[in-house]
């Protein structure tokens, strides 16, 4: 079963340059040696379906489920209303509700029923306006209304608080208006008003920050997790044993091993961009060069650890659960491209600084989104590139320590 | 004859049963690997899936200079989500801050902003966004707003704070503590990443070491293998939600107000499914690679489409559809409910019923793909 017999493709060169030389001193027989094991590797992905899940089809079900599935955009959330006055001014309200653009609103005539529907969270809070609403409106003193929340999704609690608390106002300014006549009305807008204006993502997409986040889970998983199972694999069936003992150095094995991987990354990566800006509507600013650059600068740390972790582990599982937690999870979880690194603990926060992807985000985000700022794409550029050092220096030692 | 048969056959499934849980234990790394990385993620998902933002940088260019926007800018300082005020010079400043990520946002106070609110005009603050982050940019401008919002309530006369007001109740997690809303979900994530993975990755490798092929060759029905094999991973599924639930409550206080049995109930549904997915991938795969591929591939879109990452009515309508698929939707609002809303039996099964159904169908699915493969 050993990989390199089986493949009709490397042979002859592997042959010819074992006979060329073992010292490997002659320049070009090493590089004979190393175009061999890469053809070697070559035909291994692409002789394994796998290979090309995870490489083509893999990508397109991430930046799909990122690009549609994951919308922190909220559309209409469902609520309930119970209205128990049917005074005009109430009824008003009760319209406001309706109208908002934020709410689906389910009319109800007492709270039992709201309770029901929020335990099996068929609505996600209900707005109460309590009786005798219109007559403490007349008086100039109008009761609270009641925001009751499921507070088991905070943030859509906080959100749902907000707004309902937002049309109330809207009505409130409107009632006003109505009693005090129009002259007084233009001037009762809120003493300080903030105009925001954002940035970079004027519609507000959680798309423009989701996809290039999808695009590093998708280098992460190539670079790391594939790397991994397959090296794991060879360690697992005894084939690696047999390529260390070919004349073979250090250094092309692990630049075999390296090389196409890392163009598949890459090949992958720019597969993923194209899809961004044309399916998607992604902008682009920043330069190809730079998004090159970032990408080349990110898969080698990626691809080092994936290395590392196969040959520390040697057993296929094991590696792909030791991939999933040491690269998938942390690019997924601590890199900040969903969840704020700032808002997390100390301790977490400081574990962010060994997560390779942390760097890789923000220069991946403002490449699309705002351009070639090079004061943040040079140092995380640089700080990849460190960390892919690191990586490779423990890979060196990981796999020459198990020759022994 | 009956009377010997049915022992038999008892015999031969408690046989495959054992060995099915020695092929999963017998490896010291694998023993490691089956509740450590589970816990470990749990842990930092619990810590690190924050959508909440705090602590966040803040920029200033303060073209008025009056004491409005003194007493606007202390209120900012003095607001415990944002950590520092980053004063900048000019309009360029602060456009620098911005793309090269000092500050998230920058408020922008121009010059007539005392005068005119002195007169009792309205004023208008600018607040200028870093739209890379949209979504924390959002939830900061949400902050600045209430602040100014305020500040200008109390300038306001008097007639206009007659508005009446309304009282806000947030049930089930009344101070709305995040951990409240991770944990139960994590609880459901954690068990099907670990259910999955470990249901395909049994099959694959017993047919990459061509053990599989004895083990059809042998006396063995193909349903009695499908039980063998399906013990394992809901006997170590079981294990981790237990240690979740007890995790959850001792370690990080959330309350756990519904019925035990119900949620053993609803685990063992959940896992059904969840072992019937996995089994599902293991048929379809050839080797170890293959079902560890396999199994992530539907394991991520079965947790992103869950309602965890973001709430389901934010999708596409047919996206929608899609996600009554998806058994950890199902088992998401029974966790959430029975760790804080008490959910009674009545509610549990309406969710219940769907995830038998997929178990049903996986399971009867991944029975016949076994033995179609072993004509």
């Amino acid at each position: 079963m050993s990989e390199p017999a089986t493949d009709p493709l490397p042979d002859p060169s592997i042959a010819r340059a074992q006979a060329s030389g073992s010292t490997g001193s002659a320049g070009g027989s090493s590089r004979r040696r190393l175009l061999a094991l890469i053809v070697k590797e070559y035909a291994q992905i692409r002789r394994d379906p796998s290979t090309f899940l995870i490489a083509f089809a893999m990508p397109l079900l991430l930046l799909f489920l990122f690009g549609y599935a994951i919308s922190l955009d909220p559309r209409e959330t469902r609520v309930a209303l119970v209205v128990q006055d049917d005074s005009a001014p109430a009824a008003r309200l009760a319209q406001a509700y309706v109208h908002s653009p934020y709410f689906d609103v389910t009319p109800l005539n007492a709270v039992i029923p709201a309770r029901a529907l929020m335990e099996e969270g068929a609505i996600h809070g209900f707005v109460v306006i309590p009786p005798d609403f219109g007559r403490s409106v007349a008086r100039g003193a109008p009761r609270p209304i009641q925001i009751v929340t499921d507070g088991t999704q905070p943030n859509q609690a906080t959100f749902i608080a907000s707004y309902a608390e937002g049309v109330r106002l809207n009505w409130m300014a409107s009632e006003m208006a109505m009693r005090a006549g129009e002259a007084r009305a233009t001037g009762m807008g809120p003493p300080i008003d903030v105009s925001q204006r954002m940035w970079f993502n004027p519609g507000l997409q959680s798309r423009y920050f989701l996809v290039p986040g999808a695009i590093a889970i998708v280098m992460t998983m190539i670079g790391t997790l594939l790397t991994a199972l397959v090296v794991a694999r060879e360690w697992e069936r005894g084939t690696m044993e047999a390529l260390l003992a070919t004349p073979m150095r250090m250094i092309e094995f692990i630049l075999s091993k390296v090389l196409p991987y890392f163009l598949l990354g890459m090949g992958s990566m720019a597969l993923c961009t194209v899809i961004a800006v044309t399916a998607f509507g992604l902008p682009f600013r920043g330069s190809i060069f730079a998004l090159f650059a970032i990408a080349a600068a990110f898969l080698l740390p990626a691809l080092g650890l994936g290395l590392f972790i196969s040959a520390g582990t040697r057993n296929q599982f094991v590696a792909s659960q030791v991939a999933l937690l040491a690269s998938f999870l942390p690019t997924f979880l601590l890199s900040g491209f969903i969840f704020e690194i700032g808002s997390m603990p100390w301790p977490i926060q400081a574990l962010t600084y060994a997560v390779p992807a942390r760097y890789l985000i923000p220069a991946l985000q403002t490449v699309f989104m705002a351009g070639d700022i090079w004061p943040i794409i040079l140092p995380n550029i640089l700080i990849m590139l460190g960390f892919g050092l690191l990586f490779f220096i423990l890979c060196f030692r990981a796999t020459r320590r198990s020759l022994d | 004859m009956p009377v010997l048969q049915l022992p038999a056959r008892f015999t031969r499934l408690r046989a495959m049963i054992v060995k099915e849980i020695w092929a999963l234990l017998r490896d010291p790394k694998s023993r490691i690997v089956l509740v450590l990385p589970p816990l470990i993620q749990l842990f930092i998902f619990t810590f690190a899936t924050t959508l909440d933002v705090k602590n966040v940088d803040i920029g200033l260019v303060d073209r008025s200079g009056g004491v409005h926007a003194q007493e606007l800018l202390q209120r900012v300082e003095g607001s415990p989500r944002f950590r520092d005020v980053i004063v900048l010079p000019s309009m360029a400043a602060m456009e620098q801050a911005i793309d090269e990520q000092q500050v998230l946002a920058a408020i922008v106070i121009q010059d007539d902003f005392d005068q005119r609110l002195a007169r009792g005009q309205s004023a208008t603050l600018g607040l200028v966004l870093d739209g890379r982050r949209s979504n924390a940019a959002q939830i900061v401008a949400g902050y600045v707003s209430q602040i100014a919002g305020g500040y200008g309530a109390e300038l306001a006369p008097i007639s206009a704070r007659q508005g009446g007001s309304s009282a806000v109740t947030h049930w089930y997690n009344p101070s709305l503590d995040y951990m409240w809303f991770t944990l139960p979900g994590l609880v459901a994530l954690i068990i099907s990443i670990a259910g999955i993975a470990i249901t395909s990755q049994a099959v694959a490798r017993e047919r990459e070491l061509g053990t599989f092929d004895q083990l059809m060759v042998s006396p063995m029905r193909v349903h009695e293998i499908l039980i063998g094999m399906m013990m394992p991973p809901l006997l170590v599924g079981m294990f981790n939600g237990m240690l979740f639930l007890v995790v959850a409550q001792v370690a990080f206080g959330v309350p756990f107000t519904g019925s035990f049995f119900l949620f053993i109930v609803a685990m063992i549904f959940y896992q059904l499914a969840l072992i019937g997915m996995g089994l599902l991938v293991s048929a379809m795969s050839m080797t170890q690679q293959q079902a560890f591929l396999g199994s992530f591939i539907v394991t991520v879109p079965l947790i992103l489409l869950s309602g965890y990452a973001a709430p389901i009515e934010n999708m596409p309508d047919w996206l929608q559809v899609i996600t009554y698929a998806d058994p950890v939707r199902y088992f998401l609002i029974i966790v959430q409910g029975l760790f804080l809303k008490a959910m009674p039996a009545s509610v549990v099964f309406h969710q219940l019923w769907p995830l038998g159904v997929i178990a049903l169908v996986s399971l009867s699915a991944a029975a016949w793909l076994f033995r179609a493969r072993m004509e």
